[in-house]
């Protein structure tokens, strides 16, 4: 079978980002990206499917700048077989990527889709089962393990309190959780390789998507800053000041 | 303006996530259904009903509907979507997986995770795990909204509202089979629900000393255990109790930060906690920048001195 693994560039989740002071947005200028890490955990998992003989060919789609090549690039070098960037230098939402992707699916063909359960700019958690929803296929969201057997895929899913598991009739949609697996690092052999790996480039208006944006954006402000602590000095005080002054215990 | 909030339960009771999203959609304006959707899932009607400000309550019952899986969920919801302004849910694990998949059928946009609401379409969220806070607005003809519960106070009791049942012919479809779940009897809170977590860090060394230094505390506290990445990452504690931008975000009550450094991925998943707690041998760790009280010392002497303090 084909996997479709799209990825997202994203702010590197070290970096503190900063408000712009106009409060249009967050600045991004000279700021670290790299691949959102719930989508190395969706390629690490499409490359695993591979070395166990379900999958045959593993394909990256990312729907961004032409810097996402970068990110797809990033997939390739850990064992993805070819990429295709979305050019799209707007702001995109979860339901335009969603119907973008719905395109990709139509060309490719794949019989599984993983992606990640939520990019950490936006924190949506939404593109996955939108997916679904547009392909009317089923959808198996923050999957910590996936079982291919024959016509159907058993994803166990983190759920509040616990663990669930479904079975899904293939094609599907799976959303990956942190639990699912620890992804490997592109060695430098294979980031040199990954060179030589197609990449295809299409538009929006190619695939005939419409990226406008539903959601307007009135403002992006820094979060309340918190008040200034004070230091105690013994377990005793801590709990005196719990108890009499903060009122939580 | 009318909005239909998608009910969380167990067939029997109901989360107290549902009646915090009821806060949030009552602060949109309009009247408020509750759906309840499930199988033999009248005890759950009842509750829902019995909260104030609920206009009618719907209940679905079939078995399709018993473990809530999203597509007939969906289904059902977008058959009934028709005169309703707005669709809500708690942004909990159920209403993420559910309410996009009502969204991209109506082909609505969804705003996720509200903290806020500043009028029938106009939402604040965080993002960038909460290192901005965004203000939107929908141009929606429906507005698709899953709400934060730590961001509202779960509605009172009230009603009775009146019980209706609805048709769940839309609800079928088979492409999706539940087949088993696991829900382990918690001897402590749920991290996300909680009002009171402790959690610790590298500085513990070892899985044992997690254990042995963290547990007696806890369960004097009655509060859940939370941990930071790397603690998770060296192996002192299970993933699912990571908090962060990677992990669990959660504003309990009281968050007792011990031996975590406070580096921004940790921060991004507590730092809206109530009351924050440092203990941390140094004094210059950026937790105590965000930290209400900051104990600074060896958790080892400290943290068993605090269990005899309470």
């Amino acid at each position: 079978m084909k996997i479709l693994v799209p990825v997202k560039r994203v702010v590197d989740f070290n970096v503190k980002v900063r408000v712009k002071p106009d409060g249009s947005g967050v600045d991004l200028d000279n700021v670290k990206m790299a691949m959102n890490p719930f989508d190395e955990i969706a390629v690490e998992e499409a490359l695993r499917l591979k070395e166990a003989g379900q999958a045959e060919e593993i394909v990256v789609v990312s729907i961004g700048p032409a810097a996402a090549i970068d990110t797809i690039r990033t997939a390739l070098a850990m064992g993805a077989d070819r990429g295709i960037l979305v050019r799209a230098d707007q702001p995109v939402e979860p339901l335009g990527v969603a119907k973008a992707l719905k395109a990709v699916v139509a060309k490719e063909e794949p019989t599984l889709v993983i992606l990640g359960k939520q990019a950490i700019d936006d924190d949506c958690n939404q593109t996955g089962q939108m997916l679904a929803a547009l392909l009317g296929w089923p959808q198996g969201t923050f999957a910590s393990k996936v079982v291919i057997d024959g016509e159907t895929v058993t994803v166990t899913r983190e759920i509040d309190g616990g663990l669930e598991t479904v079975r899904l009739t293939l094609p599907a949609v799976v959303t990956t959780d942190l639990r699912l697996n620890e992804p490997r690092y592109a060695s430098l052999p294979n980031i040199m390789r990954s060179k030589k790996k197609p990449v295809d480039e299409t538009t929006a208006e190619e695939l005939g998507v419409d990226l406008a944006p539903r959601l307007q954006v009135l403002k992006v402000e820094a979060p309340p800053a918190r008040g200034g602590g004070v230091r105690v000095a013994s377990p005793a005080e801590l709990v005196d000041k719990l108890k009499n002054e903060a009122g939580v215990l | 303006m009318k909005t239909l909030l998608v009910a969380e339960h167990d067939n029997r009771t109901l989360t107290e996530a549902t009646a915090r999203t009821l806060t949030a959609a009552l602060e949109m304006g309009g009247d408020v259904d509750v759906l309840v959707a499930g199988k033999d899932c009248g005890k759950a009607a009842e509750a829902a009903a019995g909260l104030a400000g609920v206009s009618r309550v719907l209940t679905a019952d079939a078995d399709s509907l018993a473990h809530r899986l999203a597509e007939p969920l969906a289904a059902l919801i977008v058959a009934m979507a028709g005169p309703y302004d707005a669709l809500v849910a708690p942004a909990t694990t159920f209403g993420k997986n559910v309410m996009p998949r009502v969204a991209a059928l109506l082909d609505v946009a969804q705003v996720s995770d509200i903290i806020g609401v500043e009028g029938p379409d106009t939402f604040v969220r965080p993002i960038y795990a909460g290192n901005a806070i965004e203000t939107v607005r929908s141009a929606d003809a429906k507005k698709v909204v899953t709400v934060r519960g730590s961001a509202f106070a779960p509605a009172p009791a009230g009603g009775p509202a009146p019980i209706e049942t609805v048709a769940t012919e839309a609800a079928s479809g088979d492409a999706s089979t539940f087949v088993s779940a696991e829900i382990p009897e918690l001897l402590r809170p749920e991290l996300t629900s909680a009002r009171i977590i402790i959690s610790g860090g590298r500085a513990f060394q070892s899985a044992e000393n997690f254990k042995a230094y963290l547990e007696p505390l806890a369960d004097k506290l009655g509060a859940a255990i939370g941990a930071s990445r790397a603690a998770v990452d060296a192996g002192y504690a299970a993933n699912d109790l990571q908090v962060g931008q990677t992990g669990k975000v959660v504003a309990p009550e009281l968050y007792i930060a011990c031996g975590i450094s406070g580096a921004i991925q940790h921060l991004a998943g507590m730092k809206d906690s109530r009351v924050i707690v440092a203990i941390n041998k140094d004094p210059e760790a950026p937790i105590f920048q965000v930290a209400d009280y900051g104990l600074v010392g060896d958790i080892f002497e400290l943290l068993p001195e605090l269990e005899k303090a309470l």
